[in-house]
């Protein structure tokens, strides 16, 4: 915080802006650190050896168990196997998946796109739509408005991702009773559609169930936060004087309370990335979407722990450096907190 | 002093603080009573809790495994069968009433782990903050730095990779549940403690020499509490909806029947995607519906503990 009374020079500025950031960092990467080791022992160390978990169910002779353990390393002294963790992480190196015989960076670097694109579209309509309802129901907290969209956000909120997403392909995709099949019931694009344009809407198309069921169940924290936010800042004394100015209710929200009440969202926004992640693997499930999600799920149901471990050190990883750069993005964005 | 009154005032401030604690009562119930969504969860909750502890009176358990099924399969809802039977033929209604049982029970129990491990951890972490030194607060900020960790991994990856790892079974749903969810408590618990060591009776208990196990137990503990209480509510939701979710990823436990159980057959069934909705939509609205409850219960407790919550609302 900087001070009237001795004000700093420009050089104690950077100074203190480097501090601020190479703290940030120095968390990021503990965390991150953290992850990584977390990842490796929590796959190896928990009861139940990971060769056992991944033939369980099916009928293996103890050959066969023993040179899946060799193929895997697992034969070897674990403070090894750790080594060779962590190297091969550096080199970009996320292990072998079992049920592909393919490297898991590969497969998670295929599939990465789609999830982007879904998760991102979801996010960002969730946060618009979010903001813009919590910017009116804390405008006017317990008016019918915001009794209303409290409501509604708080249903959403309870009701389980996947199951709104298997609601919705029965109402709207399965073609059954009343309702025609508007929508695919999954998948990306259909089989045999050629042409960018024709791929472009067809993608499209196939969004626009997931997109929605990922926003019917995250708008609601950014509404809530909004609102909270925009409640705090109701009192303050330069809304009184844009009142005073004799301008317009709408314009003293819009031009003036919802600018300052949006600063605090954002690093919320972010904080919740966790949760976008915890979505998105749900909706990728629900309907087939070919992403991180998807790859997620089969990993679980053979079980493939190299591939599970990897997309764990993967999502962690991504909600983490999301974090740093809303801690590093944050000061630039509000003077009031600039170090 | 004379005899009789010294004889007669060891009761006296126990009976006042008797009488003081049921008015506290009453007049806790009464601002609940207050809160109109606060009293229709409560409602729901008590009858959905009576008909899982009814439920090995009205369901047949021979008649929820796959071999005992009574109907055919597929049958929509009827006179027979009021929810429809699913792809084996058992009754949707019977599995959704027998499903509240875990439901409720991996809530609950995944809450108690976590309300215990986050009280713990904030309560430490606040008390030794506050009032420790300098190694108390090396231990105090450790102890946040972990929380924090926890708080931005994603939690639904944890929670699977856990459920994913350990042996499968309900104990394995409870606590891949409770060590995911526990840190919003322990923040909570933290900056409750703090502001209750604040206060002028805590340094009064100090100097009269109490240690940190009574200052925290026997002071600061009961100031936590009311909060603590409206987080577990809302705490339950949670886990209630994590418990469907990872059963219905396939990582519950498969000898019970449970909501998110069902909707994994359903969509293993292939009864999504052919429209069978009698399959899907009755065990997903008992979890909104026992989710929705438990939220409505702790926003009523939130806004009845914290007044400021009130006026604004």
């Amino acid at each position: 915080m900087t001070s009237t009374a001795a004000r700093p020079t420009a050089a104690g500025r950077a100074r203190s802006v480097a501090r601020y950031a190479a703290g940030r960092l120095a968390t990021a990467a503990a965390s991150l650190a953290a992850v990584v080791v977390a990842g490796f022992f929590l796959f190896r160390i928990l009861p139940g050896d990971p060769v056992r978990a991944m033939t369980e169910g099916r009928e293996v002779t103890a050959e066969q168990r023993e040179e899946l353990r060799r193929q895997f390393g697992l034969d070897r002294p674990l403070w090894q196997q750790f080594l060779d963790y962590v190297t091969g992480l550096l080199r970009m190196d996320l292990g072998t998946s079992f049920q592909y015989r393919e490297p898991v960076a590969d497969l998670i670097l295929e599939r990465i796109g789609p999830t982007v694109l879904l998760a991102g579209t979801g996010t960002l309509l969730a946060a618009l739509l979010g903001l813009f309802l919590g910017a009116r129901a804390g405008w006017r907290p317990g008016g019918p408005g915001d009794r209303v969209n409290t409501a509604v956000a708080l249903f959403f909120w309870s009701v389980p991702t996947f199951w709104l997403g298997l609601l919705l392909i029965v109402l709207l995709a399965s073609g059954r009773g009343f309702m025609p099949g508007l929508f695919p019931t999954g998948g990306m694009t259909a089989p045999g559609t050629t042409g960018p344009v024709s791929t472009v809407l067809d993608t499209a198309w196939h969004m626009v169930l997931p997109v929605t069921t990922m926003v019917a169940v995250i708008y609601a924290q950014y509404l809530m936060i909004m609102r909270s936010s925009l409640m705090d800042e109701k009192g303050a004394d330069y809304l009184t004087t844009a009142r005073a100015k004799g301008l317009r209710d709408a314009l003293v929200r819009r031009r003036h309370a919802v600018p300052n009440a949006l600063l605090p969202t954002v690093t919320l926004l972010f904080l919740n990335l966790g949760q976008v992640v915890s979505g998105v693997i749900l909706v990728e499930t629900v309907f087939s979407w070919p992403g991180l999600g998807q790859l997620f799920y089969s990993g679980l149901r053979v079980p493939d722990l190299g591939l599970v471990q990897g997309l764990f050190v993967v999502f962690a990883a991504s909600v983490i450096l999301m974090n740093l750069l809303a801690d590093l993005v944050y000061p630039l964005l509000d003077p009031r907190v600039r170090p | 002093m004379s005899a009789p009154a010294g004889l007669s005032r060891p009761s006296a401030p126990r009976a006042l603080a008797r009488v003081r604690r049921r008015e506290a009562v009453r007049r806790f119930a009464r601002e609940y009573a207050r809160n109109r969504a606060g009293v229709a969860g409560l409602a729901a909750l008590l009858a959905i809790g009576a008909l899982a502890l009814a439920a090995p009176l009205l369901v047949d358990q021979n008649e929820l495994t796959v071999t005992g099924a009574p109907g055919a399969a597929y049958q929509p809802p009827g006179a027979e069968y009021p929810l429809g039977t699913d792809n084996f033929g058992r009754s949707i209604l019977d599995l959704v009433v027998w499903g509240s049982r875990v439901s409720l029970t991996v809530g609950f129990l995944a809450t108690g782990v976590s309300v215990v491990l986050g009280t713990l951890v904030g309560m430490t972490a606040g008390h030794f903050g506050a009032s420790g030194g300098s190694a108390g607060r090396f231990v105090s900020s450790a102890l946040m730095r972990v929380t924090d960790w926890f708080l931005v991994l994603p939690t639904l990856v944890l929670a699977v990779a856990l459920a994913a790892v350990l042996p499968r079974g309900t104990g394995t749903i409870v606590l891949a549940i409770g060590l995911t969810v526990w840190p919003a408590t322990a923040r909570l618990v933290r900056a409750q403690t703090l502001a209750v060591e604040a206060r002028p009776y805590v340094e009064r208990a100090r100097a009269l020499g109490g240690g940190h196990a009574h200052v925290m137990v026997w002071h600061v503990l009961p100031n936590v509490m009311p909060v603590v209480l409206a987080q577990t509510t809302l705490l339950v939701a949670t886990s209630i909806i994590a418990e469907s979710t990872l059963a219905f990823l396939g990582v519950g436990d498969p000898t019970t029947v449970s909501w998110g159980g069902v909707l994994e057959a359903a969509r293993n069934a292939g009864a999504i995607s052919s429209g069978i909705w009698w399959y899907m939509v009755p065990p997903g609205l008992a979890v909104a519906v026992v989710a929705l409850s438990f939220t409505l219960c702790g926003r009523a407790l939130e806004s009845v503990i914290n007044p400021r919550l009130r006026e604004q609302r």
